[in-house]
């Protein structure tokens, strides 16, 4: 399991190192937001860390550590994605030519 | 809800993650592609909210909207010319989610006196979330700071700051060791040690962004997020958890790419940006 693991790992980092190659300058900063959004996935863990099995006969530290990461792993996910459209709204409506720098 | 089922779903959130990043990177596609991702995002939530039948309902609804709320204002009030800085604060949230999906792991085990009987590795993972969540935390709020002017945003240099640096490092790298392999041998409570671990973590993060001036912020912020993919890669093996790592082993390696390429239209190398602050006054050698 634990192999299986690294496997996964190992394949999706050089995934994610092909993924970018070259990207117009005026889109870094979607980029990195919408990045930045996915990184909420942490919120999976969160959720789990509050479910039958991790959760110990209700524990009342393991309650406030689960909420708290839940709301912040949220926020991630809920603003990143809605600050990230914003920005890239922002593009449609002047509709420039892409000038690879 | 069958493993298979589970993990299936998990595989067709981090195949639109994918295709979300992609996208992301073109400009005709760009918006489409982070609402691919963003429904990846909900695939991943609604199938982790099914995969469990016993759940803490109340809790997660409760954070989810208090989050939720959070962060749709932000992102709807935030001014245009903030959003950099709104990135950066999201992306310490994120770290610090991690970190505390790391802690709570640890106090699982603490709770069913199985600290002891965990294996090293398991712990050195719980440890190195905490320390990577936390110090992308408060770097993130560092950097957040100084693009919002609530902080100096000019490089902030004082004399040892490397020596510092490194004595941080050298601290989390004993107090892992501490944590992990040599517990029997630990004489205060293992709870002080993470505690304390993650105070310097926490350190760290400020110390690593404070010496890097206010305009080399968009650089140092996509390096955080690729920390805080690092974090959520992190709490995937502490979890064991396939979806947390995949994205967040995508966010990581990408978020280094696009560093890079960052650096390198600003005609900088990455070293440059983030040690420039130590030894000679101001040496900007193109890279």
């Amino acid at each position: 399991m634990g192999m299986m693991l690294v496997f996964v790992l190992i394949l999706a980092s050089f995934l994610g190192f092909e993924l970018i190659s070259k990207v117009p300058a005026q889109l870094h900063t979607p980029l990195m937001s919408g990045s930045n959004a996915i990184s909420g996935i942490t919120v999976v863990g969160a959720i789990l860390s509050l479910s039958g099995a991790f959760v110990v006969s209700s524990d009342t530290m393991t309650i406030i550590l689960g909420t708290l990461s839940v709301f912040f792993a949220t926020i991630n996910v809920v603003g990143g994605y809605m600050v990230t459209d914003r920005m890239l709204s922002m593009f449609n409506t002047g509709k420039k030519e892409d000038h690879v720098s | 809800m069958s493993e298979a089922i589970i993990n299936g779903l998990y595989i067709i959130s981090a195949i639109f993650f994918v295709f979300g990043l992609k996208m992301l990177g073109k400009a005709d596609q760009a918006r489409k592609g982070n609402l691919v991702s963003a429904v990846g995002m909900l695939i991943a939530i609604v199938t982790a909210l099914v995969s469990q039948s016993v759940l803490e309902w109340q809790w997660i609804a409760i954070g989810m909207i208090a989050g939720s709320i959070v962060g749709a204002m932000a992102a709807r009030l935030v001014a245009m010319t903030a959003m950099p800085e709104m990135v950066a604060i999201f992306n310490g949230f994120g770290g610090a989610a991690s970190l505390l999906v790391g802690w709570s792991e640890y106090h699982r085990y603490t709770v069913t006196n199985t600290y002891m009987d965990a294996d090293v590795l398991s712990l050195l993972i719980i440890i190195l979330t905490i320390v990577i969540g936390g110090a992308t935390f408060t770097g993130s709020l560092v950097a957040w700071g100084k693009l919002s002017g609530k902080l100096p945003s000019k490089a902030i240099q004082y004399p040892g700051q490397q020596f510092v640096n490194v004595l941080l490092v050298a601290l989390i790298i004993g107090s892992a060791a501490l944590f992990g392999p040599l517990r029997e041998s630990l004489s205060i409570d293992s709870y002080l040690l993470v505690i304390a671990t993650i105070l310097v973590a926490c350190i760290l993060g400020i110390t690593f962004v404070i010496p890097i001036g206010g305009g080399d912020m968009p650089v140092v912020i996509s390096l955080l997020n690729s920390f805080s993919g690092m974090a959520a890669c992190a709490a995937g093996f502490v979890i064991s958890n396939n979806v947390l790592i995949v994205a967040g082993a995508l966010v990581g390696s990408s978020g280094i790419i696009l560093t890079n390429i960052m650096c390198k239209s600003m005609n900088r190398k990455l070293t440059n940006v983030l040690f420039s602050g130590f030894g000679a006054s101001k040496s900007s050698a193109g890279g």
